[in-house]
């Protein structure tokens, strides 16, 4: 019996998928995702899971998530609230309640949701039985039952049984999308290619929730959400952490050097690690260390040998990675630092987003120490500055020090693939063989980079070292003349990265009432949120920074031409600080969250409003 | 020598002198080196010094090779990434007692166990000889340093034990005095593949002189030192008249023609058995009651890391579809959009 339902056409869509961490939640999500870029949607996800393997089972604190927010209209954030929630036990209901848009489709699974479950989440009463509910269109579908007896044939054993429920959520989604399933077969089909007994259980799963959804009266509406018009080429869908591997594979190309990691595993940036010793047949050497110090020291020495060195991590691992940093910037070596950044301090929040690092980035060494630093600002342009981050350590001779975030880590967008070939030359300073001009600390006189011999080279013999060298010659050199000068040229040469990166941009116009001045994975928030209100009438534009030091040479004259500006970020107020540091002339306006979660925009946008309406230098 | 790049001494030398105190252990090992090089073959611009902190640690820039002057500790991890980098290098690693058993204990036993093709130096002065005289992880027990002004109360580590139970393949101990020992326990350390640890019982004049002079001393040594070749009887003595013999699990010290011993019945040096339980006795052999072993005590063939690590390169890239960035970016799941 089919039925009628009315489709609501809608520019996006958020979908958030919740469960216990072993229900397949993640899987599910990618799968949504994928099909929605594969019919042409827009897209950004935001996974969030907890802190154990395994959490608790039913209760809030393991609750594991998956949004996804997929638009036919440009899409730049998960979305703050969901359209459609799929809550797998009443603690994944009582965890995402806060996050849902009135009048929003909640699909249970019915089967976990007796006193026993309701009470494990802390429920006092049945929560589809004290009105909480009420207003929401809830979907009450018996989906482990329904599954267990459509596996039943296939004679798989209870948990491998249920382990295919996410495929019956699929099939409803399928359903109340109006998305081929047709779709969704062949996503399994390649996914289990090893596994023909999983193909088919998975395939008679998705179908059930397919015409499960079909049939049942509770659903009142579909949703149909147009292709996306992101101009023509070939897309997929990025992970931040993925896009920073293949942006470094891809510069160690274009400068025609080896790429070589040396890291230490750390959540959330051990998947770079991953996805780079998969790269072996590029040339990649991608080195387990020890630990993060051998991590970095392999790196530097791998930077001496002659590679793009590069050495990933988080917030912790940068810590011990302080030391090795000062021997980079010392022997002026090329080193790229990836940190992706997580809740501190110490274990903090390890799996959460935050942006507390800068200032260990900025400052956490000792002596007079500048690194370059940057930050990436979604998903898929962690490809762009990990590649810009090689450039620069390459064509500038320095550390550089990439700053990413378990946001943008985890989630994802949709990405236009470039052509190898079209991404800038990256220029090595390489000496030739037995010239006998070459002296160890010569430099370049625009970028005050030095050259880069590399052993195994005849004629170029030359020792690099923590000491401190003499100018020109690299012999050690306790002259108190020659460390000031060293120290400055040292300086200099980061401070004049700025004069060969882009200048800063501005969203909105380049003048008004109200700057919203961001950095890194906070863009697609602020973005979101700035361009609603220009469309409401509001004077407000965005500075959303990816160079932090050097900053490019244009930010005064930005700054100049607003009343307010106000520095939103993840933490405390770093930004904000080492603004007022490089920039004491205006007035900075701070809005902070420490929260391990993303900005939501309804939150800015009522703090921007508050701003706009205040008189001039309140609010601070 | 397979190599047409024939090396001498001098190319080795650096104009300035060694910037080590006079008298200092570190001038013979440093003389030992450049004259162990040139009958290497290795050409003089694959070599490569690498080195961590401490009086040991300058030793790179006292030597005409390419050189890496590290962190305290983390020369390992250096040496490791400019090794993987290019593999054809001959990399040298300095260091001292602190800093590959203190500090960089970690790194230290993870280039053991992996069995990177790189040779270490280290310098066993017994003490921290830069920061002028504190106790090391090898200083005897009680001694009197400026950080234990009522004696240690630590065991020192023998870093033998430690590099066999890091699974290392070479381990080898030399003494500062004895150039001719050094310069061939140098060249058979360079010519082992994989990683090779000589320890050298270096002297420090200024902060713990004399330390090794038990074993060193004109009148003591040929008593005192038991020099092992390969395939060669574990004899010692000024004329080579004592000898050890095994019984049951520990060893004894006879005297060829006394009691009934003859040469046949001491026990022959196998540097390259896998077995490393004799290797543990001999490096663990201490006064007063047995010589202190030196030589190369073990010497076995292993898989070494680099070579491995190059291998999988090389078998997944005949392997794999994906052979340039733009094959990479293009695989798995894309979407092309009108
Ligand atoms: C991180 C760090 N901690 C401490 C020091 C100080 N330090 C320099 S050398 C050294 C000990 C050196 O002893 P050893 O390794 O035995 O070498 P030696 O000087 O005896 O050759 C110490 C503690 C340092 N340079 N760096
Ligand atoms: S202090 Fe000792 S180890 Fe250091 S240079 Fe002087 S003698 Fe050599």
């Amino acid at each position: 019996m089919k039925k009628r339902v009315k489709i609501i056409e809608r520019d996006d869509v958020v979908v958030k998928f919740a469960g216990d961490s072993g229900d397949g939640i993640q899987l599910t999500g990618a799968q949504f995702s994928d099909t929605s870029a594969f019919v042409g949607n827009d897209l950004a996800t935001f996974p969030d899971y907890p802190a154990e393997i395994r959490a608790p089972q039913g209760t809030v604190a393991g609750v594991s998530g998956f949004q996804v927010h997929i638009g036919h209209k440009e899409v730049q954030t998960p979305g703050d609230l969901a359209d459609v929630l799929v809550a797998m036990n009443p603690a994944a209901l009582k965890a995402n309640m806060r996050w849902l848009r009135p009048g929003a489709t909640i699909i249970i699974d019915i089967d976990n949701f007796d006193s026993r479950h309701y009470k494990k989440a802390d429920y006092i009463e049945d929560p589809l039985k004290d009105g909480s509910l009420e207003g929401y269109n809830v979907v009450e579908a018996p989906i482990t039952e329904m599954t267990r007896d459509v596996v039943k044939q296939f004679g798989l054993d209870a948990r491998v049984a249920d382990k295919t429920k996410n495929q019956f959520v699929a099939g409803i989604l399928f359903w109340l999308f109006n998305r081929d399933v047709k779709i969704g077969e062949a996503f399994l089909k390649d996914r289990f290619k090893k596994k023909p007994d999983l193909v088919k259980a998975n395939l008679a799963v998705l179908h059930a929730g397919y015409n499960y959804a079909e049939t049942v009266e509770a659903i009142e509406a579909t949703y149909k959400v147009k292709p996306a018009e992101k101009g023509a080429g070939l897309y997929r869908n990025m992970t931040g952490n993925v896009a920073i591997a293949w942006g470094l594979v891809a510069a160690a190309e274009r400068a025609k050097r080896t790429l070589f990691l040396g890291s230490y595993p750390i959540t959330p940036a051990s998947e770079i690690l991953q996805e780079l010793t998969k790269m072996k047949s590029l040339g990649v050497v991608a080195f387990q260390a020890e630990d993060e110090i051998a991590g970095i020291c392999s790196a530097i020495g791998a930077a001496f040998a002659g590679c793009l060195a590069v050495s990933s991590t988080s917030g912790p691992g940068l810590s011990l990675k302080s030391e090795g940093l000062g021997l980079a910037v010392i022997t002026e070596l090329p080193l790229v630092v990836v940190d992706v950044q997580r809740g501190g301090p110490s274990t903090g929040l390890p799996t959460k987003t935050e942006q507390s690092d800068l200032m260990q980035a900025l400052y956490g060494r000792h002596g007079e120490c500048q690194v370059v630093v940057l930050a990436s600002s979604t998903p898929a342009n962690c490809f762009e500055y990990a590649f810009e981050a090689a450039r620069i350590a390459i064509e500038h001779m320095t550390p550089v020090i990439l700053l990413s975030d378990g946001y943008l880590a985890n989630g994802s967008e949709l990405w236009k693939i470039p052509a190898v070939k079209d991404l800038p030359e990256i220029k090595a300073r390489l000496v030739k063989d037995d010239d006998p001009d070459y002296k160890p600390y010569a430099r370049d006189i625009e970028t005050l980079a030095r050259s880069w011999a590399l052993p195994g080279q005849p004629g170029l013999r030359h020792r690099v070292g923590g000491l401190e060298k003499s100018d020109i010659t690299g012999v050690i050199s306790y002259d108190p003349y020659n460390h000031e000068k060293m120290t400055i040229l040292r300086n200099d040469k980061v401070a004049k990265v700025a004069n060969f990166i882009p200048r800063q941009e501005v969203i909105g116009n380049e003048s008004g009432d109200l700057l919203v001045v961001g950095w890194g994975g906070t863009y697609g928030a602020l973005y979101t949120g700035v361009q609603e209100m220009i469309e409401e009438g509001k004077s407000i534009s965005l500075a959303q920074f990816n160079y932090i030091n050097p900053l490019p040479n244009n930010v005064s004259e930005i700054f100049r031409n607003f009343k307010k500006i106000i520095v939103c970020e993840l933490n405390l107020g770093q930004f904000a600080s080492y603004l007022r540091s490089k920039l004491p002339e205006f007035n900075y306006l701070q809005f902070n969250k420490v929260q391990g979660l993303p900005f939501m925009i309804s939150e800015l946008k009522e703090k921007f409003n508050d701003v706009l309406m205040t008189p001039e230098n309140h609010g601070k | 020598m397979e190599n047409n790049c024939i090396t001498t001494v001098q190319d080795f030398k650096m104009e300035q002198p060694a910037k080590w105190c006079p008298g200092c252990g570190g001038h013979a090992v440093l003389a030992a080196i450049q004259r162990a090089l040139p009958e290497t073959g290795i050409e003089k611009e694959k070599v490569v010094f690498v080195s961590g902190i401490g009086c040991s640690s300058r030793f790179p820039y006292y030597i005409n090779t390419y050189g890496f002057h590290g962190l305290h500790g983390r020369g390992a991890a250096i040496a490791t990434g400019i090794k993987l980098a290019n593999p054809e290098l001959s990399v040298w690693l300095v260091t001292g007692d602190g800093d590959s058993m203190a500090i960089g204990g970690n790194h230290f036993i993870h280039l053991l166990r992996r069995n990177l093709d790189i040779k270490i130096l280290l310098f066993n002065n017994k003490i921290y000889g830069l920061t002028k005289g504190q106790y090391s992880p090898t200083t005897p027990k009680g001694s009197v340093t400026k950080s234990s002004p009522d004696g240690t109360i630590e065991d020192p580590f023998l870093p033998g034990e430690l590099a066999m139970g890091a699974q290392g393949n070479f381990f080898a101990r030399v003494v500062d005095t004895d150039l001719e020992m050094m310069k061939e326990v140098f060249i058979q350390a360079a010519r082992h593949k994989g990683t090779a640890l000589v320890e050298v019982l270096q002297n420090c004049v200024i902060f713990n002189d004399d330390i090794h002079a038990e074993i060193t001393s004109k009148e003591l040594r040929a008593e005192n030192q038991l020099y092992l070749k390969h395939g060669e009887p574990m004899l010692f003595g000024k004329n080579k008249e004592l000898g050890l013999i095994q019984e049951g699990t520990r060893f004894k010290v006879v005297k060829v023609g006394e009691n009934g011993v003859k040469k046949e019945d001491i026990l022959i040096h196998n540097a390259l058995d896998h077995d490393d339980t004799r290797d543990y006795m001999l490096v663990r052999l201490s006064r007063p009651e047995f010589p202190i072993a030196m030589g190369v005590i073990r010497s076995c063939e292993a898989s070494v890391y680099d070579d491995m690590m190059y291998k999988q390169m090389a078998e997944v890239r005949s392997k794999s579809s994906i052979k340039t960035v733009d094959d990479l970016l293009c695989s798995g799941n894309t979407f092309s959009m009108e």
